[in-house]
């Protein structure tokens, strides 16, 4: 499913600017209502359950109910983030648990070289940064 | 309680938006891979001075195919020869591709890959004895020359789930922040006053407030991705959303590049992939990685029969290949199907019991056996958790346990791409070099016109799904050739110099169209005592629903097992002209409606150029993808040639044509 937003641990993050799941849903679904102070999906079935909201949420106020028109009830997947792995639990229908942790990221997070002043070589060749002598296709059709 | 009428959403769209004007030398639309591999690149080549600022839809940290992460990366080329990569490419499409833009993909995207690693993507390595490490172990790079874990010939593992955000990262900062323009949806591009033929800018607006955005530019990419939600999908209620590609692609890249006149290239091409059935999740890794195979309602792994070897010889060379083409495999899981062989189940059960059997037989005792069966399992679910986790969630509510039972996989509705194993798209010039054939005549027939992946508009160049003919990129060929324009721009900038843009329309006209949804709903709204059934205008999820129902009935979707004809396909090109004069009607009260408009308008128009290509097209070139009843056979006598077709933004007229297919990468032996 849908995401959905747990009332008693939402705060709106504050009612600041910009609240993070609303920030990140790449489909434009999470809104604050600002009276409220929560935050919703807007339109549940339009979302691709790709965790975005859930992974980002500072309070971890956001789960993930399965497609009503094709999942029963009574399962659950819910990921806790850190900046270096994911912790998941996969939880059946009939109660069983499963615990499973992913490295995510090898670097810190801002570390990522994005090579700053570096300049290329020759405009007009087809070579990019960090790239010289392109292979050309030598198994020609006659 | 309905009344008083009010917008849906929390943003309410006012009737005369802010209007904010840029100006730029080069303006990238989209913010996905491709976008993010030109961001990264683009100021490695770029004077100083030289203005580039990037506008995506989402935030770039979670947009495009690669937000929710992947399992793995599935175009590394290592140590294989490129011209074999082209023959894959060449095979699995069915002959008709433009070799020389995938030999350049080929000969980029390994870099892309060695710069993921070390922006911090974990991929997967093999240690001295072969076994599996993680990509957090220590390990050599792929650049120090570590072994990565190969599944098939061309993919490598990852721990993906992070992908996206970790390839972001770097193209923000290169960029600078401030000129990484979020929320914004472009939605049409624009031509020069001028000069013909001749981009100049484009125009969107912001899905946070009410302003329209207005850029002037020399040069521009389009990297938007592709189309979803075009044919009514298999889950119509809530799961409409899972989608197997990112439902936010709205084939906004086809539609904005089309309507300004660049040549479209077999936008005839489709994908429906044959994944798990509902929730959608990658089948890859349990083929190539465990191993496993499909079965159809008998219990037949009916893949090796004579009976499919037969069937497979109707469709030479493309059926010899030892890796049969995605399409075809599509065709023989369907004749299972409409045979009424069904369901398909991928046998995970079994695959998972052999590989512990063999370690038995091997002679593992069975407290080993114990701790190899956790490492397995948690490979076999960190391929759902990393890019499908909806699949997990299915799994966990169907209480499905891979080594126990096997489960369904379904071919899904069709999508429009041209990164993945399909290759609609626009038209492209190819590399400057001697190599790439130099063909007489219009731009539309040509290889190469001085811009590698300029459009047939000048100044207008686009990557990853808008790239056409040439499938197979995936995420890391999308980021290289979006790297591969970011060159070819600032080279445009520089042989343009004295360029100046000029728009045809002012500011407040462009604005006026954008916002014509809004002024819709705030005139009409009122007309009833419920907003979405007015006589007065449509809503865009209704738009959605009657696009989908055209296609799927007509257009050879679900319903028919994707099957047409050209007497159906002309019903539906009567159909979309009425949905398209319709569209005019949309309204919308919020800003998150009014970008549902907009995506409709991206998709009925993606749609049409899709239809008129399989009707100009008078065979079946893509068996298991969609069929022709009339022509049901791939006709290489006839079409081996690509269908081109293009807009005229001035006389508003389409125009299909054949144009010739090179074969550049020797043809004997095929593969």
């Amino acid at each position: 499913m849908p995401s959905y937003v747990d009332p008693s641990k939402c705060d709106g993050c504050k009612g600041g600017d910009k609240t993070a799941c609303m920030y990140i849903c790449p489909n434009d679904l999470m809104v604050l209502n600002k009276e409220e102070m929560r935050a919703y999906n807007q339109e549940p079935d339009a979302c691709w359950e790709c965790y975005s909201c859930v992974k980002i949420c500072p309070q971890g106020a956001i789960f993930v109910r399965g497609y009503d028109d094709f999942v029963p009830m009574g399962g659950q997947v819910h990921p806790m983030r850190s900046s270096d792995s994911i912790m998941w639990t996969v939880k059946f229908r009939n109660g069983n648990l499963k615990r499973f942790k992913f490295p995510i990221r090898t670097t810190a997070e801002g570390a990522a070289n994005a090579y700053v002043g570096q300049k290329g070589a020759n405009l007009d060749d087809e070579c990019l940064l960090l790239e010289a002598d392109l292979p050309k296709p030598t198994k020609l059709a006659k | 309680m309905a009344l008083p009428n009010k917008p849906l959403g929390e943003l309410a769209a006012v009737a005369n938006p802010e209007i904010k004007e840029h100006e730029c030398d080069v303006l990238i639309v989209g913010g996905g891979m491709a976008a993010c591999g030109a961001a990264f690149e683009i100021k490695k080549w770029a004077p100083d001075d030289m203005k580039i600022i990037l506008v995506d839809k989402a935030s770039m940290e979670r947009s495009g195919a690669v937000a929710q992460g992947l399992s793995a990366i599935n175009t590394y080329i290592g140590s294989n020869p490129i011209e074999n990569y082209v023959k894959m490419v060449r095979n699995d499409l069915m002959g008709v591709v433009r070799e020389d833009l995938i030999y350049d993909l080929g000969r980029h995207v390994d870099e892309s890959v060695k710069l993921f690693e070390e922006w911090g993507l974990p991929v997967w390595k093999k240690d001295a004895a072969g076994e599996t490490l993680d990509g957090a172990q220590p390990a050599k790079t792929l650049r120090e020359g570590g072994e990565p874990v190969r599944t098939g010939k061309w993919q490598i593992m990852i721990n993906g789930e992070s992908y996206k955000c970790i390839v972001a990262e770097p193209a923000k900062s290169a960029l600078g922040e401030a000129n990484c323009l979020e929320r914004i949806f472009i939605v049409k591009m624009l031509l020069d006053k001028n000069k013909a033929n001749q981009i100049a800018g484009a125009v969107g607006f912001s899905t946070r407030e009410n302003t329209v955005h207005v850029f002037k530019c020399k040069a521009a990419l389009v990297a938007c991705g592709g189309a979803v939600n075009i044919f009514r999908p298999r889950s119509t209620g809530e799961g409409k959303g899972r989608a197997w590609y990112p439902v936010w692609n709205a084939g906004s890249t086809y539609t904005m590049c089309a309507q300004v006149g660049a040549t479209l290239t077999m936008m005839e091409n489709r994908f429906t992939p044959a994944r798990f059935k509902d929730g959608y999740g990658p089948v890859g890794a349990w083929f190539l990685l465990f191993k496993a195979k499909v079965q159809n309602g008998l219990g037949e792994f009916y893949a090796n029969s004579p009976a499919v070897k037969e069937e497979l010889e109707k469709f030479m060379p493309y059926g010899a290949s030892a890796v049969t083409p995605t399409c075809l495999r599509n065709h023989l899981m369907l004749n299972e199907l409409k045979a009424g062989r069904g369901p398909i189940y991928m046998a995970t059960d079994v695959a998972l019991n052999a590989f512990l059997d063999a370690k038995r037989a091997a002679g593992m005792d069975e407290k080993a056996v114990k701790k190899y069966w956790k490492h397995l399992e948690s490979e076999a679910w960190e391929d759902f958790l990393d890019m499908s986790v909806g699949q997990a969630g299915l799994w966990a509510g169907m209480n499905i346990e891979p080594e126990k039972t096997g489960s369904e996989i379904m071919p899904t509705e069709p999508y429009m791409l041209g990164s993945h194993s399909g290759c609609c798209g626009i038209w492209t010039s190819g590399p400057e070099e001697d190599w790439v054939p130099k063909v007489d005549g219009p731009r539309s027939h040509q290889y190469k016109w001085g811009y590698n992946r300029m459009t047939t508009v000048d100044g207008l160049f686009t990557a990853g799904d808008g790239v056409g003919a040439s499938g197979h990129k995936f995420s890391s060929g999308s980021h290289a050739e979006g790297r591969i324009v970011a060159k070819q721009m600032v080279k445009f900038c520089r042989d343009n110099a004295s360029f100046k843009p000029e728009l045809k329309q002012t500011a407040q006209e462009l604005a006026d169209e954008i916002y014509a949804p809004v002024k819709l709903y705030l005139q009409h709204v009122g007309a009833t005592t419920a907003a979405n059934v007015n006589p007065n205008y449509c809503k865009p999820a209704g738009i959605m629903m009657r696009l989908m129902k055209a296609t799927d009935e007509y257009g050879g979707g679900v319903a028919t097992y994707y099957m047409t004809s050209g007497k159906l396909l002309n019903i539906c090109l009567d159909l979309l002209r009425m949905l398209r004069e319709d569209a005019a009607l949309m309204a919308a009260g919020d800003l998150h409606e009014l970008m549902r408009a907009w995506e409709n308008y991206h998709r009925i128009w993606c749609v049409e150029a899709h239809i008129r290509h399989i009707e100009f097209r008078k065979e079946s070139r893509y068996p298991g993808f969609y069929y022709r009843s009339d022509y049901p056979t791939c006709d290489d006598a006839n079409w081996k040639v690509f269908v081109n077709s293009t807009f005229n933004p001035d006389t508003k007229e389409w125009a299909c044509e054949k144009v010739n297919c090179i074969n550049i990468i020797e043809t004997d032996p095929w593969i």
